[in-house]
C-alpha cells in the first residue's frame, strides 16, 4: 500500500487584521489549522502583547510582580519599558483602577491614562477595560474617543454591553474584541449581533473566554479548535475573526502560580513554574488556534517566541 | 473501516445452524457490525473471513502495550482527530532520556527523580512512564550494564532501549526481556536483525526513517517479518517537522485506515533550554504523541506536563465528577465545621486539599451538580439554595453533628440569606472565595 499524502485544504480563511498605526502588528490570515502551513498559507505569525495595568500590581504573584518592580507604578514607564527594554511587539493595557471595587476611577481618568501611553510608545495598542459590565461600557466609550485613529483593539465587548462598546469603537477607527463564555453559539451570535450593527467583521477578534492549564483549559482549547474548523470547513464568516487567549490573568492567579516550594516540595521550584506555566497554557492555545494572546512573564514570553520561531 | 452488517454477513457461512445463539447468519451480522457479538461464537466461520474481519475490526491506531506490570502503559487505540469529537483514549507516556555515556551517578540520580516523580492530582497518580536508555557510548557492554543496573533500581519502570546496533540491542532486550521493553532503533540497515530481536524476546519495535513514505515501507516490510507491535518515529524533530509528520500519520490512520502508519507515534522533544523543551512536549501532548522523550524531568516541568495531558484526555462530554456525598477531613467531631461545594472533581480535590491543609478536622458535603464547577453551577441552576436545603436535609447530617453552621463558597455569598429561609434553625456563614484562603479562615474559627 503506498502512502498518499493526507493534505486537507479548505474553503475558508481567518481575517487578516493589522493593529497600529506607526509601528503595526499584522496576525490572521491563514487558512489552514493552526501552523499547518504544509498545505497551505499562514502569512503572519501570531501577535503577543505585554500586559500591563494603571494601577499597582499588588495582587500578582511575586514571580512576575518583582520583574515590573521598578515600572508597575506608572503605566506609561511600564508600556515603554516593555516596548524598549522587551521588545513588545504590542502591549494591552488593562484599565483595572476603573473596576467599581478597585478604585473606581471615571472615564475620563481613563482617557487620560491611554492618552499618556499612546504618546510614549509606537506599537500597537489594546486597550481592555475590568471586565465590569456596566462600568466597562462607559470607560471604553471615552478611551475609543481619546485613541481615535490609532488602530487599537478595544475590548472587551459582551453580550451585556456590546452596543456601546461596538459602536464607539466603529466611530474611532478601531478593532474590537467580542468575548463570550466558553460556548461556541454564545461566541458566534455575539460576533452576529455586533456585525448586525454595522461593525465589520473583518474588524473583530473573538475571545471565547481563556482558561489556565488545570482549570478548564481544555473547555477554551475545545471551543477554540471548534471556531477554527467552523471558519475553514464551512467558511463561516462569523467564525473567521482572528481568536485571542488572554492568558496572564487567568494563569498567575492560580494556586501553580504562587505556593512556595517549600510548602509543595513535589512541586518544584516556584519561579519556572509559573513561567512555565503560563507559556504552556499560551502554547496549548497556539495549538489549538489562538493568533493573538496577552502574556505577563517575559520569560514566558520568549520561551513562546522561540516555540513560534521553530513553528514558522 | 467498519464494515456493514450486510458486508460482514456475506462472509459468513450462511447455513442459518443457530450455533452462534441467533436465529439466522445475518442476525448474528448485525450484532457483530454492532460490536455486541464476537466471531468466536460462529465454530464454522472460515479463515479467511476471520481474517478480513479481524483487519476490518482492528482499531486504525494498534494498541500496544509499554513494559509490563502495574506501570505498564497502554498506548495507540484512539478513534478522532480532535478532543471534542471523542474522547482521546490512551494518555501519552512521557520518557525521560539516560544515556550510558553519564556517569552512574548521573544515572543513578535521575532513575531516582524517575521513581519520586508521581504526583497525585485531581485522584489521577501521575508520574514519568518510562526511562529511555540510549547506547551514546557505542559500547555494547557499557549499555548491557547500564541497562541492567536501571532495570534493578526501578524493576517496575517501562524501559526504552535505544540502539540502531544490533548487537548492542540483542544482549541489552536479553537482560530485561521479562518487563516487555521498547526496543527502539529499527531503520532501513538494521531491520531483518531488529526484528529478529523483536521477536525473539518479544519485545515491541521502534521503527524509524526519513519521511513517512520511507515509514509506511518500513512498516510493512517489519509486519511482514513477524513483528505487529510497533511504535513509529518519521524523523521529525523541529516543531514543524513533528506537527506536520503527526498529523498526516493520525490522519492517514483514522480517515484512511491507512494501516502502515496504524501506530503509535514516538516523538523526541529534548531541547537545551527546559521552558522551549516543556513546549515542544505540549506540541506532543495535544499534537498525537503516544511517548513524548525529554531530556529532564524537573518536578515543576513534571507538573505543567501531566496537568495538561490530564486536560487534553479528559472526556468532552462527561466532566471528571466525584460521589455525592458528606466526606469527613481528619477525625471530624459533632461540633467540627461543616462545609459544602459541588462535585466537580477539581473543585472536590482543590478544596479538600486546603481543609486537609488547614489540620481543622472538618466535613465537607458534596453536592451532585453534574460535575460543574461552583460558579457554573451556581449560572446553571444547578447550586441554588432549595437544592442545598433539600441536599443537606436529606443526608442525615443533622443526626451526626451537634451545631447547625452551614459554611458555603465566597462567590455564592448570595446564597446565604435563601438558604437560611429554607433551613430552619441553621446559620449560614460566607467562607473565602479561594479555597487557598480556607486554612485561615477554618482556624480562625477553631
Ligand atoms: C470551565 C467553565 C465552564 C465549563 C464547565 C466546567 C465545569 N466542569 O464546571 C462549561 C463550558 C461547560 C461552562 C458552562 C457555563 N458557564 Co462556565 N465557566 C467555566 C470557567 C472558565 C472555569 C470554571 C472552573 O472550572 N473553575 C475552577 C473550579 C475549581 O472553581 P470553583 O468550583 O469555583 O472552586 C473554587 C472556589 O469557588 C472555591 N471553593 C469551591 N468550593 C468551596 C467551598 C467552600 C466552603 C469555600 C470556602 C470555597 C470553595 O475554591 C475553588 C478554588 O479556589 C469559569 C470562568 C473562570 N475562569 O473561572 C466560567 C464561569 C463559571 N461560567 C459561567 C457561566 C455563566 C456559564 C454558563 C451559564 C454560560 C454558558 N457558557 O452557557 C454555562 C452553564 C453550564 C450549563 N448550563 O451547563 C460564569 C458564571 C457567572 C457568575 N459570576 O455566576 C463564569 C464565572 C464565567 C464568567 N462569566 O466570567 N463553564
Ligand atoms: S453459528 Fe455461524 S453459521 Fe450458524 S447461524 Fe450463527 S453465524 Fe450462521
Amino acid at each position: 500500500m503506498a502512502f498518499a499524502i493526507p493534505k486537507e485544504t479548505f474553503s475558508g480563511k481567518v481575517f487578516e487584521v493589522t493593529i497600529g498605526t506607526d509601528k503595526t502588528a499584522v496576525f490572521g490570515g491563514e487558512n489552514v489549522l493552526p501552523f499547518h502551513s504544509f498545505e497551505g498559507s499562514v502569512p503572519h505569525r501570531p501577535v503577543i502583547a505585554y500586559e500591563i495595568q494603571d494601577i499597582v500590581p499588588d495582587d500578582w504573584p511575586e514571580t512576575v510582580k518583582k520583574v515590573y518592580e521598578s515600572v508597575s507604578g506608572d503605566p506609561v514607564i511600564w508600556a515603554k519599558y516593555c516596548q524598549d527594554t522587551l521588545n513588545a511587539k504590542a502591549i494591552a493595557l488593562r484599565l483595572l483602577s476603573t473596576h467599581p471595587d478597585r478604585e473606581n476611577r471615571s472615564p475620563e481618568d481613563a482617557a487620560k491614562t491611554v492618552k499618556d501611553v499612546l504618546a510614549a510608545i509606537n506599537v500597537p495598542l489594546i486597550i481592555l477595560g475590568s471586565n465590569h459590565v456596566e462600568k466597562d461600557s462607559s470607560v471604553l466609550v471615552a478611551v475609543s474617543e481619546a485613541a481615535k485613529d490609532k488602530n487599537c483593539i478595544i475590548g472587551k465587548a459582551q453580550e451585556g454591553n456590546y452596543k456601546t462598546i461596538a459602536a464607539a469603537a466603529m466611530a474611532n477607527n478601531h478593532k474590537l474584541v467580542a468575548m463570550s463564555e466558553l460556548d461556541i453559539n454564545l461566541s458566534k451570535q455575539l460576533n452576529i449581533l455586533i456585525t448586525q450593527m454595522g461593525f465589520d467583521k473583518e474588524r473583530l477578534i473573538t475571545d471565547p473566554m481563556c482558561s489556565a492549564l488545570g482549570y478548564g483549559l481544555e473547555y477554551t482549547y475545545s471551543v477554540m479548535e471548534r471556531i477554527r474548523l467552523a471558519a475553514l470547513t464551512q467558511n463561516d464568516a462569523t467564525m473567521q475573526p482572528p481568536m485571542l487567549a488572554d492568558v496572564g490573568m487567568y494563569v498567575w492567579k492560580i494556586k501553580e502560580t504562587q505556593a512556595s516550594e517549600s510548602e509543595l516540595p513535589h512541586w518544584g521550584c516556584l519561579a519556572e513554574r509559573g513561567i512555565t506555566w503560563e507559556a504552556v497554557t499560551a502554547t496549548s492555545l497556539l495549538m489549538s488556534g489562538a493568533e493573538l494572546l496577552i502574556m505577563r512573564h517575559p520569560e514566558a514570553v520568549k520561551a513562546v517566541e522561540k516555540f513560534i520561531d521553530e513553528l514558522m | 473501516m467498519a464494515l456493514t452488517g450486510v458486508e460482514i454477513f456475506k462472509l459468513l457461512p450462511k447455513t442459518n445452524c443457530k450455533k452462534c445463539g441467533h436465529p439466522t447468519c445475518l442476525a448474528f451480522a448485525m450484532k457483530l457490525a454492532q460490536r455486541q457479538a464476537s466471531l468466536d461464537a460462529c465454530p464454522d466461520v472460515s479463515e479467511e473471513a476471520k481474517r478480513i474481519l479481524g483487519e476490518a475490526s482492528a482499531p486504525p491506531i494498534r494498541p500496544i502495550t509499554l513494559g509490563a506490570g502495574d506501570k505498564a502503559v497502554k498506548m495507540g487505540e484512539e478513534t478522532v482527530l480532535f478532543r471534542h469529537e471523542k474522547k482521546f483514549v490512551n494518555p501519552c507516556a512521557f520518557a525521560v532520556e539516560v544515556k550510558d555515556s553519564m556517569s552512574d551517578d548521573e544515572i543513578n540520580k535521575i532513575v531516582d527523580d524517575v521513581l519520586n516523580s508521581e504526583i497525585d492530582r485531581v485522584g489521577q497518580k501521575l508520574r514519568i512512564d518510562a526511562i529511555f536508555v540510549s547506547n551514546a557510548s557505542n559500547d555494547a557492554e557499557r549499555f548491557e550494564g547500564v541497562v541492567k543496573s536501571i532495570a534493578s533500581k526501578a524493576p517496575a519502570v517501562p524501559l526504552i532501549i535505544a540502539t540502531n546496533n544490533p548487537a548492542a540491542a540483542e544482549i541489552a532486550v536479553k537482560a530485561v526481556a521479562d518487563k516487555k521493553p521498547l526496543l527502539y532503533g529499527a531503520d532501513e540497515s538494521n531491520a531483518e536483525a531488529m526484528a529478529n530481536i523483536a521477536k525473539t524476546y518479544k519485545a515491541s519495535l521502534g521503527v524509524t526513517a526519513k519521511g513517512l513514505d520511507a515509514l509506511s515501507a518500513l512498516t510493512e516490510k517489519i509486519k511482514g517479518l513477524g513483528v505487529e507491535d510497533m511504535v513509529i518515529d518519521s524523523g521529525a524533530r523541529t516543531a514543524k517537522e513533528i506537527l506536520e509528520a503527526n498529523t498526516f500519520i493520525r490522519r492517514a490512520a483514522i480517515k484512511k485506515n491507512f494501516k502502515a502508519l496504524g501506530y503509535p507515534v514516538i516523538t523526541f522533544a529534548q531541547r537545551d533550554d527546559k521552558i522551549v523543551e516543556s513546549l515542544i512536549a505540549t506540541l506532543g501532548v495535544t499534537k498525537y504523541a503516544s511517548i513524548v522523550v525529554m531530556s529532564s524531568i524537573e518536578k515543576w516541568k513534571n507538573l505543567a506536563l501531566f496537568t495538561l495531558r490530564q486536560n487534553i484526555y479528559t472526556d468532552p462530554q462527561v466532566p471528571m465528577q466525584v460521589e455525592q456525598k458528606i466526606y469527613k477531613i481528619g477525625e471530624p467531631t459533632p461540633e467540627s465545621p461543616l462545609t459544602i461545594t459541588t462535585n466537580f472533581s477539581l473543585t472536590y480535590f482543590i478544596v479538600s486539599g486546603e481543609i486537609e491543609n488547614s489540620k481543622v478536622p472538618c466535613r465537607l458535603a458534596v453536592m451532585d451538580c453534574e460535575g460543574l464547577s461552583v460558579l457554573t453551577a451556581w449560572a446553571a441552576g444547578k447550586f441554588t439554595a432549595s437544592k442545598i436545603a433539600q441536599f443537606i436535609q436529606e443526608s442525615g447530617i443533622e443526626n451526626e453533628i451537634k451545631h447547625r453552621e452551614l459554611i458555603i463558597p465566597g462567590y455564592v455569598a448570595i446564597l446565604s440569606g435563601a438558604i437560611e429561609d429554607k433551613l430552619p434553625g441553621w446559620k449560614v456563614t460566607v467562607g473565602p472565595r479561594e479555597a487557598n484562603g480556607l486554612p485561615a479562615f477554618l482556624r480562625s474559627k477553631a
